[in-house]
């Protein structure tokens, strides 16, 4: 890839990156709290591939002014609510894992998955 | 217009913020809020699915909005049919949760019932919403419940729970990325515009892309085979209460999502033709049915083998879509609804043993069908239905699958079905042959009494449900789901 077409992807290109290194935390890390990493990473990943999308090179703030007449000159507020949306999600899960943690810890005293597989077959 | 889509998953989340009121007043209020909610929600269901019959598709503009810039609830014949098949049983789920939650879980009674109506809220909104991104957000609601109402359960449910919330939240992930392809290449959400813009662009890169990452994300959360591996633990560990809210609907709402997108946002021949995800689907569907049977076969724990009998009987539906012919469809969907009132049944028969023994070991289970009679002969009409014996409903849909595999000629797939009638018939009858042919132990013989009656009604309502299903089968066949299957691939 040359240098031009490098710049005018950097967003996908770092988008790209960031879902790799979520999705590698929530499945090649073995500790609970990594994997909850790497799912924020992950899903921050998106945020970004949508605001990405709303851009509007030299385009306004999307509240109606005379002097921009074309829908072509705002910058698209749906992404930015949708991700609001989605933020929320994003930290409602968070929320729900951590509390999970604390579950696991209380009860086994570790959030390694390989430890807790083991104790966990111990008790069944 | 008709506020009839609305009212089907509003009751239930207005029940869900005043049973945390109610139970602060009174706890003996927060079963009759939740059941109120939840029979308002079905009551609609039907109610919506005898108009749609009658009359054709019902649509709603959410607060006034007119599509496609605001969100719409559609009740078509098949969200109808979903919706009636969600709320009834989330019904009955809720009838039985009261007696068995009070005895498992009594510290998280009210809060429990309040995320059990927040789940059965979240999948009846994912039914009947119109909206892409709106389908997203109740789909989180669904799943953050789900999670929630897992980790309440044995020792080892906080880490199934969160297993569970590690790959269900990818799968939502998936999800949004997929709708944000859609979004950028269509410029809409709203499910009906979306297909119009799409079918000029099909070979578009961006749209394949989408689509993948769709398929992906709803074969996580409806557990189909190889992406199954939350499931088996989730159903194990979670509350009998919760595993019988969650097995019998939670994945075949995800399996409807597939559907609706690609046989109703895109043209059935898109995931043929462009990119093979029908075929895939059918393929790891057929899988999933063999492997699933085997692994139930290899259980000791009752509830282990119900989870792993659902990972069977999803593939099932995953194969009827994937066969993309009408009596395929027909097959899938008459066995969402009759897998829902089977493995209801089966699920409240565990927690109502659990909840007189105490275990659910099935080499517990010797002479168990004399002790309590009514809830195993509840148990061995869902286990026929399951097997496939007539009149039991589980025979017509294996049937409709059978013929939608003959149809499109594929051997395979109708071997699949063919051997996992006989795997299902292993498994049963290990148990059926445990819970009647053998002498039960002797020391508990004269303290096991039957289920209470309120665990026993729910239970014996989906066994006569289950032979009510299968009488009426034609009837719902000719008069519902023929005509969606062919209205979905007509286009």
């Amino acid at each position: 890839m040359n240098l031009a077409g490098f710049s005018a992807n950097f967003t996908y290109v770092v988008t790209t990156l960031l879902l790799v290194i979520g999705l590698y935390g929530m499945i090649g890390k073995r500790n609970l709290i990594k994997k909850l990493i790497g799912l924020s990473v992950f899903q921050t990943a998106i945020f970004l591939f949508y605001i990405h999308g709303a851009v509007q090179p030299g385009g306004t703030v999307p509240v109606w002014d005379a002097r921009f007449a074309t829908a072509a000159q705002y910058i698209n507020p749906l992404p930015h609510v949708l991700i609001l949306t989605a933020i929320v999600v994003s930290v409602a899960t968070t929320g729900v894992a951590l509390a999970l943690t604390v579950a696991i810890y209380r009860r086994y005293g570790t959030l390694d998955e390989t430890a807790l597989l083991q104790r966990m077959k111990r008790d069944s | 217009m008709t506020h009839i889509p609305v009212l089907i998953p509003a009751p239930l989340l207005l029940a869900a913020f005043l049973v945390p009121l109610a139970g602060m007043l009174h706890q003996g209020l927060v079963p009759a809020v939740a059941l109120a909610g939840s029979a308002a929600a079905a009551a609609f269901a039907v109610l919506g699915l005898r108009k749609v019959i009658a009359e054709g598709p019902l649509h709603y503009e959410l607060g006034n909005w007119p599509p496609p810039v605001g969100i719409e609830y559609i009740l078509d014949p098949l969200s109808a049919f979903m919706a009636v098949v969600v709320t009834v049983t989330g019904f009955l789920s809720l009838v039985y949760f009261r007696p068995s939650a009070r005895h498992e879980i009594p510290d998280r009674f009210v809060t429990g019932h309040a995320v059990a109506l927040l789940l059965l809220a979240g999948l009846s909104g994912m039914v009947v919403t119109g909206d892409l991104f709106n389908l997203f957000v109740f789909l989180e609601i669904a799943s953050l419940s789900a999670y929630a109402l897992v980790a309440i359960g044995d020792k080892q449910a906080p880490v199934a729970a969160f297993r569970y919330l590690i790959l269900g939240s990818l799968g939502g992930s998936f999800y949004v990325l997929g709708v944000g392809f859609l979004y950028f290449a269509t410029g809409s959400l709203n499910m009906a515009d979306v297909a119009e813009r799409l079918a000029p662009i099909y070979h578009s890169r961006a749209v394949i892309a989408a689509a993948v990452l769709i398929a992906v994300a709803m074969a996580l959360k409806m557990a189909l085979f190889p992406l199954h591996l939350w499931l088996p633990d989730a159903y194990t560990y979670a509350p009998s209460a919760v595993a019988g809210l969650i097995a019998p609907i939670m994945t075949k709402v995800a399996a409807y999502v597939l559907i609706r997108v690609f046989l109703g946002v895109f043209q059935p021949s898109f995931a043929i033709d462009h990119i093979p995800l029908l075929p895939a689907i059918s393929w790891l569907a057929a899988g999933g049915i063999i492997f699933g049977s085997v692994m139930a076969i290899a259980q000791q724990d009752l509830r282990r083998m119900l989870a792993y009998s659902s990972v069977s009987q999803i593939a099932y539906v995953g194969l009827g879509l994937g066969m993309a012919n009408p009596l395929g469809l027909v097959g899938a969907l008459l066995h969402v609804a009759n897998h829902a009132f089977m493995k209801a049944c089966l699920f409240f028969v565990a927690g109502s043993l659990r909840y007189r023994t105490g275990s659910v070991g099935i080499s517990d289970l010797a002479g168990m069908g004399r002790k309590m009679p009514w809830t195993f002969a509840a148990f061995t009409v869902a286990a026929l239905s399951m097997i496939g014996i007539p009149p039991a409903a589980g025979f017509f849909s294996k049937w409709y699958l059978l013929l939608g595999a003959l149809e499109v000629g594929n051997g395979w797939f109708v071997a699949a079905i063919l051997l996992s009638s006989l795997l299902n018939a292993a498994y049963f009858f290990r148990v059926l042959e445990n819970l009647y042919a053998k002498a039960g132990g002797k020391e508990d013989e004269s303290r096991v009494a039957e289920a209470p009656a309120s665990m026993l009604m729910p239970t014996l309502l989906l066994a006569v449900g289950i032979l009510v299903l299968g009488l009426l089968n034609s009837l719902i066949v000719t008069e519902m789901l023929m005509p969606v299957a062919s209205g979905m691939y007509r286009r």
